[in-house]
């Protein structure tokens, strides 16, 4: 072979079908759950019926008697597992994780019991069939804004409040101020894929088939359970149905497989069922946000303020951080912001697709939306006014900040110039019609990643890495940078991920993924080309370099650069007043997020975000029963997301990004489509019916019991 | 004598008689996941609320996961494994991966049936709820946009796809037609 990489043409830019499209168009793609083990014995979850209080007693003995039933773990006869050790970065694991470990119950859906059976027909009724007595205690499952037990609470890379300039004497010196609290719904990602895991030991091996966003976080956490070496725990992930944070580490299900698999000695499979993965998987919080803003007649900010309840567990401290966006996008004499949490009987909510920047860019682009109108002022103009020259809480400079070119394009393609700004006032039949916009924007991380490129003696690449396509394209966008890099045609490389066997890589999330991997993918191919430029042959065994970037990713990490995604969302909504149904009717979506891979890809993506928007806007909100602590209707009857009939025409679209200063280039955009189209959407509503809706989601029944604003 | 929890089947799935011995509780998605090794049909919720086990029975859209394996005996079935012969894909997944009507594939081969489905209901003449006529007598409406997303709402996605898989649904009823329009054009 040559081993050199030759001519090529170019691949980043250009679209590219999905490598394993074929796969999941014919159903020959196998997710974890699909996966045939010789011997597999099925396990089935039971959780708690209370929110709060103690297990008395479990009447195991007639569900052991039922026919193929192999098992039922419990508090009483569980493993001990290890819950005590501390993650330099994330912390403490969720208690959740300490699975039967104790007989307390603090929360409704918490895991009480596990059932294995040889069939999962087996599994599922016995586990139907057990009786758990409880002593029940009295829950607070209340999220109020003047609950007692309110505190300030710090996330990863998160401080929790942030303050700058005397907020009150700003305030007095504003000629406009508003002044607004909004809210939105408690939000479950409900990937279409239910968690699935097999669990399987060889001696003191532990072997791990799932569905998740990083197997080496998987692995790590499940190595400190089981107090085992943490290379004797292997994890895979191959295709996985969705994830959205749900999967982004190790829960109950996983504990419970190997744990089951280890007192049984056969293969464990459990698979939670559509209602589990409500309180098993984390979720979004609903929030609570307090606005304040001041500004001079010209909408020029003197004062900001922005302050974020939501819930946390009892078991794990979880904020949803949903001031950051604030504490970025715009600059005033006085800025302050606090993201506040208060401990509730309630399971551990968690990251869930643009955490904090999804419902906080509700707030924020809201309250400028009124700020705009207060002023009279049109709302893109309103934001170009307050564009800062640096980070406003950081006094970094920008990176790239190119938020400006989204408005502008947009605003051009969206047909923003021929706006009437007087709400109320465009009718069609027996809708009222309005437009609104928002700006979006999201962080961009780089994490320490280690990948391998391997070139063989057929003339192909081999590219390892424990990356996970959660359905991004993730795997189709490192082929096209593998082969970017390597000067190669794309159908030379094949890329294998999700396994961690191939070394430590970051988890896909916080839009950080592709970014982190595409780093890492790049200096091994450097690496390798460097040493196949030596000029000696391949040999049967192929060449293999290993390449990681902790060092490199901690720099960039620690540097003095605001570095960030943006994007200008618009909405064309129609309502009817009459019944209350609001419809969105177009939008349009401009990102700033550096060098897009894969054009066919990145436009499924960002359309994915702002579907997303539309769903929060309109229609995600969880149900709790106060009076019992858990949620009424857990599934996609009670929980409705987003069906095509509530999905008209969204673009998706991005304006050039260069960004210099950026070793990488590549982007993020998993979460920045998410980020703003609720606000858009609700910004809209005001323009069709004159009316401020706060509250998400903007059902019929808030539609119609709206009073029209003065 | 207690009454039998099991029976023998003979189930005809994508033209192929299978027959085996399934619990009387079993499902007809998990007949086909786990004791026929037929993956392709996904479960996505298990109650019929999400669309991602939809199979053709006889043709027409049906959520195997609310289906009884016992009571499809003599049914013809069809699933996303079946659609494709001889590797040449149907036309309906040729425009998903064409035109990335998917992202993370789970509720894909759902989408696909229903889609091939929906097509034919369309052809047929039959009315959605975004019908403006629906006397027995009235021409069909096109297959607009609007039409294909009603009668593809019972499939949820929460990637959210839904954009790319109604371009997807369009451009393949136009080829669908056209595959017909030859059909008929050799026939005569």
């Amino acid at each position: 072979m040559s081993t050199t990489t030759g001519a090529h043409g170019k691949v980043i830019g250009l679209p590219y079908v999905r490598v394993e499209g074929r796969d999941k168009v014919t159903g020959a793609a196998r997710y974890a759950g699909e996966v045939p083990f010789p011997g597999l014995a099925h396990g089935w979850l039971v959780l708690s019926t209370i929110a709060r209080g103690r297990v008395r007693s479990l009447d195991t003995a007639p569900v052991l008697d039922m026919p193929g039933v192999l098992a039922v773990l419990h508090h009483g006869n569980a493993l001990p597992v290890d819950i005590s050790w501390v993650d330099p970065q994330l912390g403490p694991p969720d208690a959740t994780l300490g699975v039967f470990q104790h007989d307390r119950v603090p929360y409704a859906g918490w895991p009480v019991a596990l059932v294995v059976a040889e069939t999962s027909e087996q599994a599922r009724e016995a586990a139907e069939a057990l009786k758990v007595d409880y002593d029940q205690e009295s829950h607070d499952v209340d999220l109020s804004y003047d609950h007692p037990g309110v505190y300030p609470l710090v996330g990863p890379l998160r401080p929790a409040t942030e303050e700058k300039g005397d907020l009150a004497a700003e305030l007095a010196a504003s000629d406009v101020v508003v002044e607004a609290e909004y809210t939105t719904g408690q939000g479950h990602h409900n990937p279409m894929e239910p968690h699935a895991v097999t669990a399987r030991w060889e001696g003191e091996r532990l072997e791990v088939l799932d569905s998740n966003q990083g197997s080496p976080f998987v692995a790590g956490a499940l190595a400190q359970v089981f107090s085992l070496e943490p290379t004797a725990v292997r994890v895979r992930t191959e295709h996985v149905g969705g994830a959205f944070g749900s999967k982004s580490q190790a829960r109950t299900h996983h504990v419970a497989a190997a744990m089951a698999a280890r007192i049984l000695d056969r293969p464990v499979r459990v698979v939670l069922t559509r209602r589990q993965m409500f309180s098993l998987t984390g979720y979004r919080s609903a929030t609570i946000q307090r606005i304040r803003l001041g500004a001079n007649p010209e909408g020029k900010l003197r004062a900001v303020e922005h302050r974020s309840l939501c819930q946390t567990s009892t078991t794990y401290e979880y904020v949803e951080a949903s001031t950051m966006m604030t504490r970025m996008m715009y600059d005033a004499d006085a800025h302050h912001t606090a993201n506040l949490a208060v401990r509730l009987d309630v399971p551990t909510p968690g990251f869930m697709r643009a955490p904090g920047e999804a419902p906080g860019s509700f707030a924020l682009e809201c309250a400028m939306d009124e700020l705009a109108e207060k002023c009279g002022i049109d709302p893109i103009e309103l934001r170009l006014r307050n564009e800062p020259e640096r980070g406003p809480i950081s006094g970094r400079e920008y990176s790239a900040r190119n938020v400006v070119a989204c408005f502008r394009e947009g605003a051009r393609r969206f047909g923003w110039a021929e706006r009437d700004p007087r709400p109320g006032v465009r009718r069609e039949g027996r809708w009222l019609l309005g437009t609104g916009t928002a700006a979006a924007t999201y962080p961009m991380h780089v994490m320490p990643s280690s990948a391998s490129v391997t070139a063989n003696a057929d003339a192909t690449f081999t590219v390892r890495i424990a990356a996970s396509d959660l359905g991004t394209g993730a795997r189709t966008a490192l082929t096209l940078a593998a082969a970017d890099a390597l000067e190669v045609a794309p159908e030379r490389v094949r890329v294998e991920i999700g396994d961690t066997a191939f070394g430590f890589a970051m988890v896909a999330a916080a839009s950080a993924g592709t970014r982190s991997w595409v780093f890492a993918i790049r200096k091994a191919v450097a690496q390798l080309r460097e040493q196949l430029s030596q000029g000696a042959a391949v040999p049967p065994e192929g060449v293999t370099v290993m390449a990681n970037t902790f060092a490199e990713a901690g720099a960039l990490h620690h540097d003095d650069k605001e570095r960030h995604t943006y994007g200008a969302q618009f909405a064309e909504v129609a309502v009817d007043p009459a019944t209350g149904e609001v419809r969105v009717r177009r939008m349009l979506g401009m990102f700033a997020a550096g060098q897009i891979i894969n054009p066919l890809t990145a436009r499924s993506q960002l359309i994915g975000g702002m579907t997303w928007g539309i769903s929060m806007a309109l229609h995600e909100e969880a149900a709790l029963d106060e009076a019992t602590g858990s949620l009424v209707g857990a599934d996609f009857a009670g929980y409705h997301i987003s069906a095509h009939a509530d999905v008209p025409a969204v673009e998706a679209d991005w304006v050039d990004d260069p960004d210099p200063g950026d070793p990488v280039g590549v982007k993020g955009i998993g979460e920045i489509g998410n980020v703003g189209a609720a606000a858009a959407i609700a910004n809209a509503v005001w323009h069709a019916t004159g009316v401020r809706h706060r509250h998400l989601p903007i059902r019929p029944d808030r539609v119609l019991l709206a009073a029209p604003s003065a | 004598m207690a009454p039998a929890t099991s029976s023998s089947v003979t189930l005809n799935i994508n033209g192929e008689k299978h027959t085996l011995s399934v619990d009387h509780r079993t499902t007809l998605l998990d007949a086909l996941r786990e004791r026929l090794d037929l993956t392709g049909s996904k479960k996505g919720c298990d109650q019929g609320q999400c669309g991602a086990c939809t199979v053709l029975l006889d043709g027409r859209r049906a959520v195997s996961c609310l289906q009884l394996a016992v009571a499809a005996e003599g049914r013809e079935i069809t699933t996303i494994e079946g659609l494709s012969e001889d590797g040449r894909l149907h036309p309906v997944q040729q425009a998903f991966l064409d035109l990335d009507g998917y992202q993370c594939g789970y509720c894909t081969p759902g989408q696909i049936c229903s889609a091939v489905a929906v097509i034919e209901e369309h052809a047929a003449g039959w009315p959605s709820a975004v019908t403006d006529d629906v006397r027995p007598e009235a021409q069909p409406a096109p297959l607009s946009a609007e039409e294909i997303r009603e009668r593809m709402s019972g499939n949820l996605c929460r990637c959210g796809a839904y954009v790319a898989i109604v371009e997807a649904v369009a451009q393949a009823a136009a080829t669908v037609a056209e595959q017909a329009g030859t059909e008929e054009a050799t026939a005569a």
